[in-house]
């Protein structure tokens, strides 16, 4: 990235809308990542554990006690409403978009105006979602809506936010969220494909690791990079360390640390604490440490990477709470 | 005075403009309609845009006002209703059909609100030191030193160029006689010059045939004149002066002209909490660290400001503003203690007010009003109530008021025994025959009563921004055009 020389006029940016951007890109991705994961569980998840399957959402998302107290089942239809439509749930998309429009509104006079429309005008969509919109042989239009929504955001974004400070923050949102939502991901089906017997056989569970690529857009790359089939240590990897696919856990961290580089060379920000752990974070993420890990310890370093991932958040938003 | 030289050798004798087409069936009846304008000469501009107005079919208006409704809600120029758990955005209504001011009448209307913004600043002036106004008996003492917006603070207290109210939206009708009347002055912090500016451009993008070449003066530099007053009178030495917006915050009904503002002046928008007050000096939190402050245009109410020098419970405020303001650092707009002369009562004396400081008639008249704390003026309001509006003085927003005409006999006597209980807290004024304009309506094309509010910008000098937010009184027959009582607004073309 080149550096621009800050212009003569000083534009400072409120510490307050500074937070409120980086949650703004954490909320609407969030959107797209729980569409993925409920559409690609109702479409290639189906066979013969489908209460497992769906049971996986709630337990990504640390939901199972919430989730239990609302239905006996996990089930399409279950999964769906807690999801979807219920906006006593703080993990559902309808919570997703009220958050991340409230956030908008609150840097309405930052973003561009091409952003608060779409988001106001998708939150709209989001609220009219009713019981018989979700029905079987809607679900997947409905995650289909949802994702167009997120990546319209995503590309409104992309051509239309002024680049400055409050861009290289958005920027470290979504990435955050991204990389925290792949090590979500890994974490269920390793959880419930890996640790039970000492002799992971991929083959086994093709389905499965196929719905695990696909929910996080890397089925394809994947297969083209490993034509022969799924091991764990390779998924692993894949998922954690390859720096070209989009949703690792590796290119997500490397571009929080561009942008953390950023603010400090062009902004000045005092960003030292964030980009030591995320230095500390990134060394464990070797090709050789996770093929090591992925036979039965992957569970417990992806809880460190989360954690991690939460840290540098707060570590972000300490440097300018004051 | 309203009736331009230019035009009138022009026009004279042409007949007036006959409504046909989709305007066909359109009858002003008695009020003075904006458009056919009767016993005015004729603008050229008004009958093209008449002619291409009648020219529209009715479906084609109803399909650009819903097109219109849907774009405000998306983009959403709302404000917000909350209650218990929902949050509901509501538009103003927008009505297709621009009210139209001639160069002529702007001319008035722009050295009135000019003259007025002046004498309200000399009148701040002067209640705030020598108080000459109320020694020499043309104000009554008593109304300003203990009215509820007189403000202790202010006394004896400097403002840069003695300009207090930097914003002013003066309430404009005018009556059958198409003679423009102020009603009140919004001196405080007005509303509604975001609308001004997104009405125009709703207009063109739904109504750009209808705009065509014709030569309406542009509202879009409001942000940079603002700017550039806030600028000026932020405190002396300073270079490259910091201005922000204060808003209450996401959940304040007005935080879409907020961010308006803050977006058209290009500065940040900030709430309280995004302030501190150290070493004397007004700073903002941001990322790196805190960032000095040099004009604050505030959009929360005197009370509001600081904890520290009035309502010790404001969550909103920043502690310590107040003094920080005292001693120069920082420059507040509008200034606190505005809202004495924006009062009711106060607007009575507003004709002698600008004599006695400006030796001018006025430009614009008042409306005829009495106030009912002096006998003679009680008793007439007590006798004639049928036939009178009446209004308490604190309130805003058209609540509380008494339309004598369109009430009940139960209503009039209630309301009669509240007048009797408290008369100070009233003012009265005959019902006005306010003027009407063309609005799209569920039964046609129908004549719908209006007024205007320009908005004037004052550092070192006035400006008006050519337009202002005309409202419309939606319900058939109402005269209220408030947006919480079924109002609605329409762009306002001023003709170059």
């Amino acid at each position: 990235m080149i550096d621009v020389a800050p212009s003569h006029h000083k534009v400072h940016l409120i510490a307050r809308h500074a937070e409120a951007t980086i949650w703004l890109a954490r909320y609407m991705e969030r959107i797209e990542n729980m569409a993925r994961i409920l559409d690609v569980t109702n479409t290639f998840a189906r066979d013969a554990d489908d209460t497992r399957n769906w049971l996986s959402i709630p337990r990504i998302n640390g939901d199972l006690t919430e989730f239990y107290k609302k239905h006996t089942e996990a089930t399409q239809r279950s999964v769906g409403e807690f999801y979807l439509l219920d906006q006593s749930n703080g993990t559902s998309v309808q919570s997703f978009i009220a958050a991340g429009r409230e956030n908008a509104r609150t840097l309405r006079a930052l973003i561009s105006t091409e952003m608060w429309l779409q988001i106001n005008v998708f939150y709209a969509r989001i609220r009219a979602l009713t019981a018989d919109t979700i029905t079987p042989d809607h679900f997947t239009t409905v995650c289909a809506m949802l994702k167009d929504g997120a990546q319209a955001h995503t590309g409104i974004t992309e051509g239309t936010l002024y680049r400055d400070q409050a861009w290289h923050f958005y920027m470290i949102g979504r990435y955050l969220e991204r990389a925290d939502q792949t090590t979500r991901l890994l974490d269920t089906r390793f959880h419930s494909l890996a640790p039970q017997s000492d002799a992971v056989d991929a083959d086994l569970d093709a389905g499965q690791w196929n719905a695990l690529l696909r929910a996080a857009a890397g089925y394809h790359a994947y297969r083209r990079e490993h034509p022969n089939g799924y091991n764990a240590q390779e998924v692993a990897c894949f998922m954690l360390v390859d720096t070209a696919f989009p949703r690792s856990v590796g290119l997500n961290l490397t571009q929080v640390g561009r942008h953390l580089t950023q603010l400090r060379r062009r902004y000045f920000l005092r960003m030292s604490p964030a980009m030591e752990r995320l230095d500390q974070l990134s060394a464990t993420l070797t090709e050789g440490n996770v093929s090591e890990l992925a036979g039965r310890k992957l569970s417990p370093f992806l809880d460190y990477v989360q954690r991690e991932i939460g840290s540098l958040h707060e570590d972000i938003v300490a440097t300018f709470s004051h | 005075m309203q009736a331009g030289g230019a035009f009138q050798s022009q026009s004279q004798g042409q007949s007036q403009l006959q409504p046909h087409g989709t305007m066909q069936g359109y009858d002003p009846q008695l009020f003075f309609c904006e458009m056919l304008r009767p016993g005015q000469p004729q603008h050229p501009t008004l009958t093209l845009l008449m002619s291409r107005l009648a020219a529209l079919p009715i479906e084609s208006l109803r399909r650009r006002a819903q097109d219109a409704e849907r774009d405000l809600l998306e983009r959403g120029i709302t404000f917000t209703v909350y209650s218990d758990a929902t949050a509901i955005d509501r538009i103003l209504p927008f009505d297709l059909i621009p009210r139209v001011i001639t160069p002529a009448e702007w001319h008035q209307i722009e050295t009135g609100v000019i003259q007025r913004v002046r004498a309200l600043n000399m009148f701040l002036r002067d209640i705030y030191h020598e108080r000459k106004i109320l020694a020499d008996k043309i104000v009554p003492a008593e109304l300003v030193l203990k009215n509820a917006g007189y403000c202790q603070a202010m006394v004896g207290f400097n403002v840069p160029f003695n300009t207090y109210v930097h914003v002013c939206g003066t309430d404009i009708v005018r009556d059958e006689t198409g003679a423009f009347r102020v009603l009140e002055d919004n001196a405080r912090t007005p509303s509604g010059v975001a609308y001004v500016v997104e009405n125009r451009h709703m207009s063109l993008r739904v109504m750009s045939d209808l705009m065509t070449s014709l030569r309406v003066r542009g509202v879009d530099e409001y942000g940079l004149r603002l700017h550039n007053a806030m600028a000026e009178i932020a405190p002396t030495g300073v270079d490259d002066p910091q201005v922000v917006v204060l808003s209450p915050g996401i959940f304040n009904s007005a935080y879409f002209e907020h961010v308006f503002l803050a977006r058209e002046m290009g500065v940040p928008l900030v709430e309280g909490r995004d302030l501190t007050v150290e070493q004397g000096k007004v700073w903002m939190r941001t990322t790196s660290g805190l960032a000095q402050v040099h004009t604050i245009y505030r959009r929360i109410g005197d009370d509001f400001l600081d904890p520290d020098a009035f309502n010790p419970d404001s969550m909103l405020g920043v502690r310590g503003l107040i003094e920080a303001w005292r001693h120069g650092t920082v420059a507040i707009a509008n200034a606190v203690g505005t809202g004495v002369a924006d009062d009711k009562a106060i607007y009575a004396y507003m004709p002698r007010i600008i004599k006695y400081y400006l030796s001018e008639e006025p430009i614009l008249q008042n409306v005829e009003t009495r106030i009912c704390a002096e006998p003679d003026a009680l008793a007439y309001t007590l006798d004639h109530l049928h036939e009178l509006v009446v209004k308490p003085v604190a309130e805003s927003g058209g609540y509380g008021l008494l339309i004598g005409p369109h009430a009940t006999k139960a209503e009039l006597a209630d309301f009669r025994a509240l007048l009797r209980a408290d008369p100070s807290n009233y003012i009265s004024q005959p019902t006005l025959k306010l003027s009407v304009s063309p609005t799209l309506c569920a039964d046609g094309v129908k004549p719908r009563h209006v007024d205007l509010r320009p908005f004037a910008v004052t550092g070192k000098d006035t400006w008006v921004l050519p337009g202002g937010l005309t409202r419309v009184a939606l319900r058939p027959g109402s005269l209220v055009v408030n947006s919480s009582q079924g109002g609605g607004s329409k762009d306002t073309w001023v003709l170059a």
